[in-house]
């Protein structure tokens, strides 16, 4: 999903909070990405190298934490973790199931010199 | 290209404005813009690296120009829909044969489309008003840019909005645009199992139009295998099997439309 445009935003952020911070550079960038997000991790990573070009960020490492894929079980009516998207619940074995978390796309916090 | 705003690939164009035009989208965006100034200046001996927490959503900005479009509609009692759907799935056509079972209330649209204003002329010539977007190399509306066509749309109090987004199963499912809900357009020649593979969309779905149904005898599909799977990735959605073409199940999509326009809030008593 459009990982170049991601990193794009990504780069406002950073830089907006650079200038906020007086950073002469930012070393390192940490991500939390959700299971279902949407986010291919390798097209992000490209994406962001080529980005950050030009910026305070340029170099910078990224580091992607992983959240977990979370639904509501409409059968058991708890919420569970599950790895894909169409995994029955690991609970009931039932599939009806409504994501509830793993969508988070966030940028967590910045290492600045 | 402002990844947020689209701003520098993208243009609003519509009917013709007597007045003259000020969003040239050459603007800042105000605060992103600053990192320019002094952090840019090396300091010597400061080498020591620190944490700057920031904790925020990536699509923060997104969702400001969102909820600033969702509040001017609750403030106006316009309901919104964000229809997505892959290409030609018969959004348009469906628009069009919408707009005129609809009736006499005030009704626009949001054409969102990366080239040409064909769609927007295709619902002005039913006698809606309608805004053109081209999102130029984007691949799915904004928040922003639907704020800059809702202001030239000028919306009428208790309006319908249809906000027809660019035709793309996977980028419309992430970003808000300030609509009431999003409603999926899937025709019957794409296959059942459209919902596995692009599940997001389906998930963020309230309905479901499944469209082209008069072409099901026709393309061996089993409409009983979409709505499973539409449910499979969304237990809540509702579902309608119409065609645009022949008119079959019109008139549940447009009273379906008239309930949730009636199930809108009104601020304001003018209507």
């Amino acid at each position: 999903m459009h990982e170049m445009s991601l990193c794009e935003g990504i780069r406002k952020v950073v830089e907006a909070q650079a200038a906020a911070h007086a950073a002469s550079k930012i070393t390192k960038v940490r991500l939390e990405i959700g299971r279902f997000a949407g986010v291919e991790k390798h097209a992000l990573a490209f994406a962001f190298e080529v980005v950050m070009r030009g910026s305070v960020a340029e170099g910078a490492m990224l580091e992607m934490i992983d959240l977990p894929g979370r639904a509501l079980c409409f059968e058991c009516a708890e919420e569970v973790e599950i790895d894909n998207r169409l995994n029955p619940c690991p609970t009931c074995g039932s599939g009806k199931l409504m994501p509830t978390g793993g969508q988070e796309m966030r940028i967590k916090d910045l290492e600045a010199i | 290209m402002c990844t947020v705003c689209g701003c520098g690939e993208s243009k609003v164009a519509g009917h013709s404005h007597d007045h003259s035009h000020h969003h040239h989208h050459d603007h800042d965006h105000g605060d992103l813009h600053f990192g320019h100034g002094p952090a840019g200046v090396s300091v010597p001996g400061m080498s020591e690296a620190r944490l700057i927490e920031v904790e925020t959503d990536i699509l923060a900005k997104n969702n400001i120009y969102a909820q600033r479009n969702r509040a001017a509609l609750a403030g106006l009692g316009a309901l919104a829909l964000n229809l997505v759907s892959s290409p030609g799935s018969g959004k348009t056509t469906l628009l069009c044969r919408t707009i005129e079972a609809f009736g006499d209330g005030p009704l626009a649209v949001i054409e969102g489309d990366q080239q040409t204003a064909n769609d927007a002329e295709r619902i002005r010539a039913t006698g809606a008003k309608a805004m053109q977007v081209n999102t130029g190399k984007g691949c799915h509306l904004d928040g922003h840019m639907v704020g800059h066509a809702m202001e030239h749309l000028e919306l009428s109090p208790g309006a319908m909005l249809f906000i027809e987004n660019v035709g793309n199963l996977v980028c419309p499912a992430g970003f808000d645009l300030g609509e009431d809900a999003k409603v999926a357009i899937l025709s019957v020649t794409e296959g059942e199992d459209k919902p596995l593979k692009y599940p997001d969309i389906f998930t963020a779905s309230r309905l479901a139009l499944l469209n082209k149904v008069d072409l099901a005898p026709h393309c061996d599909v089993d409409l009983d295998l979409y709505e499973t799977n539409l449910r499979r990735v969304n237990p809540e959605i509702e579902i309608l099997r119409i065609s645009a073409r022949t008119g079959e199940g019109m008139a549940a999509w447009i009273a379906w439309l008239k309930a949730a326009l009636a199930a809108k809030p009104r601020k304001d008593a003018t209507r």
